[in-house]
């Protein structure tokens, strides 16, 4: 079936191809670029195209793929780099150059690799979908194969296979391979959705000490630019405790993804001694690709990281940042002439974000297994002002709050976490979990907060009388405040203190209260401060 | 592909620097067409949109006496194209690629798009090479690496016309090589202009320059940069130079966009810029950068004058979040006769981390700028008290902040026109540092 185009609009085309439902994949003029059906009206059919379509003529070409915009799952996934519509950014670099093209549509996996596939299943087993039916080592990962529908056995083969060779036949006759295609605006099934219970281990200190996220759990990060947004992601990629990450940087600085491409191929992963890469899944939308693919690249990020949950693994999935999707959300709902709410964004940005974000969760999946999906997600708000839409419709949906704080960033405090305006919903359970490890966890962070916030008080009246008139009691706090932000809070994440273990965090903070309360003992047996801060000076490290 | 040229006199309206036509034969998005005047005059311009057989033009250059009945528009079949060569060097051009230097223009090698692809991200490599800019706020605290892009926020009235010239003479690469310079004046007086003229005729013909001064046609602000990045992306990437592109003003440029995006009655954001604002400007920015395998590197400084010196108004901001970093004056300082005013804490290299250190800069460089940093904050924070309490309300230590913030925005920031070394710059933090050892934790 064919048609062509009959009007362009930047990247909104119209098309008079017959037959076409919402959300179906097409290839426009005869560079085949990428779109997807936004709307019918009559006959027409209105295409957001996800490639740069200048030089896009009426009368050219339109074909439908017949299906909606898809992801190819299987091995081979991890350690990839992908753009918005999973093409592969390196076969990318090789087909066509430095610079990317339009028209290309790789197929996203490495179709000629071999992998070594081993089953228990024998002929004749019916099986659901979603369950597995093989098994291959991926890296240091169990990369189950899983059913994309129910059937039957009818054979099936262990050994080194590639993708293009079929795994197993089933009783139709339909061969199954290694991997399947999935729909990337569709949520994966599962059985049922579990309450979140462990921790998610960032390492970064001012995280897991304070405002704790579970494996499963939703965190946003806002904050004004040079926060320290994308550090702070970068590192907790880095570091977290999960077996897989996948990294979405949507709309933002190219030489960013140049940098951290670099690194993940060179660090290992702390646990497992692999490449940081092994574990990876990247994908890379720069601010100036085009801005449907980068609205489509989230999606795509996060039914690969369902993919992994699938398989019983803990997946942490991290976006920067969400303010650029909704902002493609805007420029394209601008382009379809829909009528515009809060600051310009459509009314439905509400609902399309609350459907992303609880894609995320922990679930016993359709394999019996247990799986958890983690999203920590950066916010932009212009001008740094957390009031606006995008900040307002993620903080309903999320669990923790990591208010990044302008101040604090201009200081040179990092990560910039404001831990007066943050917080974590998961801080109890979380708890629960590290009073079993650490008795005095909750204690110390009580403590801590409340050293925090008097300094907060204490600074007010400082700055009316001055710090010579305070008292040597109040002088202290100030001073042990000081030191659990600077020694305690803060953490560079480009030396060896870029990550703290759970045992090292909750030694440095017992010790910064203990020296608190032996000085503080000391006062109320009538010492002077002065004399004791110098005496701790003078004394021999 | 269509065989002849299409010529069509039917223009059904026209409005502001959009043009309409109708039965036009399948026309392209982006095609360049020619637009022949009554007066004889020939324009360029710009497929926008089309429905069916209607057509939208944006046109480079004022529809002041074009009409309906006699212009006449010619379709090229092609995107807009810029002329590309190593005779581009030492010319100055508007913003369509005229040259108005007096000279003919050079004979093209070949002609590349001019909206550029994007750079696939695996083929980028990271921006990691120092370069001295002689200034020790910048050297020392906010390092500029090769392949950077790194905007001067600025205030009306502030040196940044000075500094930029500054820089343009002192820039050292790390091989100790020059810069080949890409300039491009938006909406500039011919005030101004003049002073970027002398320094451009010190350069030796190792620049190029596109000229759109306030009085030329706003849609060839949009144009000027997009010419200017495709022919620094050549010099770059093909003729292996290392490229720094200034871009003055990028404010001038938004409110050009936000003019045009109101004639083609797009929805309007914050206050009154385009939504695609930030794309539109990525689409710029982005264009900085290294590739690997070839030697040559695009380096961005573009000036950004914040309106009513609002670093929150639309334009520094969404600059900020696609720039690596901020290079932030202060009108405080230029009052005190500190040059140049830079204000350090909310300035920001996000690229330094890399480029710093032993090997780079010198193995000291990275503890000495968090020092300066914290101790100055303190300090710079400890003013508000001194307002209230007065000095001698304040303790022994923090009157040695107090004494420690002026000093370093004497010693450190003021530099004057001199150029400092990294060696110097780094010497004068040590020294500074080492004079109160006892408050610079």
């Amino acid at each position: 079936m064919n048609g062509t185009v009959t009007s362009i609009s930047g990247a909104t085309v119209c098309v008079d191809l017959a037959d076409l439902k919402i959300g179906d994949r097409v290839f426009v003029g005869t560079s085949r670029l990428t779109g997807e059906v936004v709307r019918l009206v009559d006959k027409i059919a209105t295409v957001q195209v996800f490639e740069e379509n200048r030089g896009l003529g009426i009368g050219e070409p339109v074909t439908t793929a017949g299906e909606p915009l898809t992801v190819a799952l299987g091995p081979g996934l991890l350690g990839g780099v992908f753009d918005g519509l999973q093409r592969p950014l390196p076969l990318l670099l090789e087909n066509s150059g430095d610079f990317v093209s339009s028209g290309q549509n790789p197929f996203p996996l490495d179709r000629k690799k071999t992998w070594p596939v081993t089953t228990s299943r024998k002929p004749g087993d019916h099986l659901h979908s979603g369950e597995a039916f093989a098994k291959v080592h991926e890296g240091h990962i169990e990369h189950l194969l899983l059913m994309s529908k129910d059937g039957t056995l009818q054979q099936i083969e262990e050994g080194n296979l590639t993708l293009e060779n079929p795994v197993a036949t089933l009783a139709d006759k339909q061969p199954l391979y290694g991997w399947h295609s999935w729909p990337v605006r569709k949520a994966r099934p599962y059985q049922r959705k579990l309450p979140p219970t462990r921790p998610l281990v960032t390492g970064q200190r001012c995280l897991d000490f304070l405002f704790p996220l579970l494996k499963g759990g939703v965190a946003m990060v806002p904050g004004g630019f040079g926060t320290g947004k994308t550090v702070l992601e970068q590192t907790i990629a880095k570091f977290a405790d999960v077996d897989v990450v996948v990294y979405v940087g949507c709309g933002e600085r190219g030489n960013e993804m140049a940098g951290l491409l670099d690194e993940f191929s060179e660090l290992e992963d702390p646990r497992s001694k692999r490449p940081l890469k092994e574990r990876t899944i990247i994908v890379a939308n720069t601010s100036n690709m085009p801005v449907a693919a980068r609205e489509s690249s989230i999606f795509t990020a996060v039914t690969m990281a369902e993919y992994y949950r699938d398989m019983g693994l803990d997946v942490l999935f991290l976006a920067d940042s969400l303010s650029r999707w909704a902002e493609a959300l805007r420029e394209i709902s601008s382009a379809l002439e829909e009528m515009p709410g809060e600051d310009g964004y459509p009314t439905y940005l509400g609902s399309r974000l609350s459907g992303f974000i609880e894609r995320a969760g922990v679930v016993k999946t359709l394999s019996g297994g247990q799986g958890s999906l983690s999203m920590i997600l950066a916010v932009s708000p212009p001008g740094g002002d957390f009031a606006e839409p995008v900040t307002q419709a993620c903080l309903r949906v999320s669990g923790a709050l990591y208010m990044l704080d302008t101040q604090l960033a201009h200081r040179r405090h990092f990560p910039a976490i404001n831990w007066t305006q943050s917080f974590s919903l998961y801080s109890d359970t979380a708890m629960a979990h590290f009073v079993e490890e650490h008795g005095e966890w909750a204690k110390l962070q009580a403590r801590c907060r409340d050293i925090l916030q008097r300094e907060e008080a204490l600074r007010e009246v400082a700055e009316v009388v001055g710090m010579e008139g305070l008292q040597d009691g109040d002088r202290l706090l100030m001073r042990t405040a000081e030191k659990i932000r600077l020694d305690f809070l803060c953490q560079n994440s480009f030396t060896e203190d870029a990550f703290a273990a759970p045992k090292s965090t909750i030694e440095s903070i017992t010790r910064l209260v203990a020296e608190h309360d032996q000085l503080s003992a000391a006062l109320d047996d009538g010492a002077l401060l002065d004399d004791l801060l110098k005496e701790a000076a003078d004394a021999p490290r | 592909m269509r065989l002849a040229e299409h010529q069509y006199r039917s223009v059904s309206a026209i409005r502001g620097p959009l043009l309409f036509l109708e039965k036009v034969f399948a026309a392209r998005l982006g095609e360049l067409v020619r637009i022949d005047a009554p007066d004889g005059r020939a324009l360029t311009g710009e497929v926008l949109k089309i429905f069916g057989d209607q057509v939208l033009v944006q046109v480079f250059g004022g529809t002041q006496g074009l009409d309906a009945r006699r212009t006449s528009v010619s379709f090229s079949d092609a995107v807009m194209r810029a002329p590309l060569g190593a005779g581009v060097l030492g010319r100055v051009f508007d913003g369509s690629f005229r040259p108005i230097d007096d000279l003919p223009m050079f004979i093209p090698e070949f002609r590349q798009p001019v909206i550029g692809a994007p750079i696939n991200p695996v083929a980028r490599a990271h921006p990691e090479e120092f370069i001295e800019t002689g200034f020790s706020t910048i050297d020392g605290l906010n390092t500029l690496v090769k392949g950077q892009k790194l905007p001067i926020f600025t205030c009306a009235g502030l040196p940044a016309r000075e500094m930029t010239e500054q820089l343009l003479h002192q820039a050292r690469l790390p091989d100790g090589g020059p810069f080949v310079l890409v300039f491009v004046a938006l909406g500039l007086t011919h005030f101004e202009y003049q002073f970027y003229r002398q320094t451009l005729e010190h350069m030796q013909s190792r620049f190029v320059a596109f000229v759109n001064l306030a009085d030329a046609p706003v849609v060839e602000r949009l144009l000027a940069p997009r010419l200017a990045l495709t022919v620094a992306e050549d010099l770059a990437f093909r003729q292996e130079m290392d490229v720094l592109v200034i871009i003055t003003d990028m404010t001038n440029y938004c409110d050009a966009l936000r003019e045009i995006s109101t004639a083609r009655e797009e929805l309007p954001g914050r206050r009154g810029y385009p939504g695609h604002m930030y794309s539109d400007l990525a689409s710029l920015y982005e264009r900085a950068g290294r590739i690997h395998g070839r030697k040559g590197s695009v380096t961005m400084l573009p000036t950004v004058t914040m309106p009513e010196d609002d670093i929150s108004h639309p334009i520094p901001d969404l600059t900020g979040y696609i720039t690596e970093g901020q290079l932030v004056l202060s009108r405080e300082l230029h009052q005190k006769g500190i040059y140049p005013p830079i204000d350090v804490l909310p300035s920001l290299s996000r690229l330094m981390q890399q480029g710093i250190g032993k090997g780079q800069t010198r193995a000291d460089h990275r503890d000495l700028s968090n020092q300066l940093y914290r101790t100055y904050a303190k300090g710079f924070d400890l003013r508000r008290l001194e307002a209230v309490v007065g000095r001698d309300g304040m303790l022994a230590e923090d009157r040695k902040l107090l004494d420690f913030a002026d000093l370093f925005e004497a010693d450190f920031v003021h530099q004057g026109k001199v150029r400092r070394t990294i060696d110097e710059t780094l010497d004068t933090a040590q020294t500074l540092l080492d004079a109160f050892k006892g408050v610079t934790r």
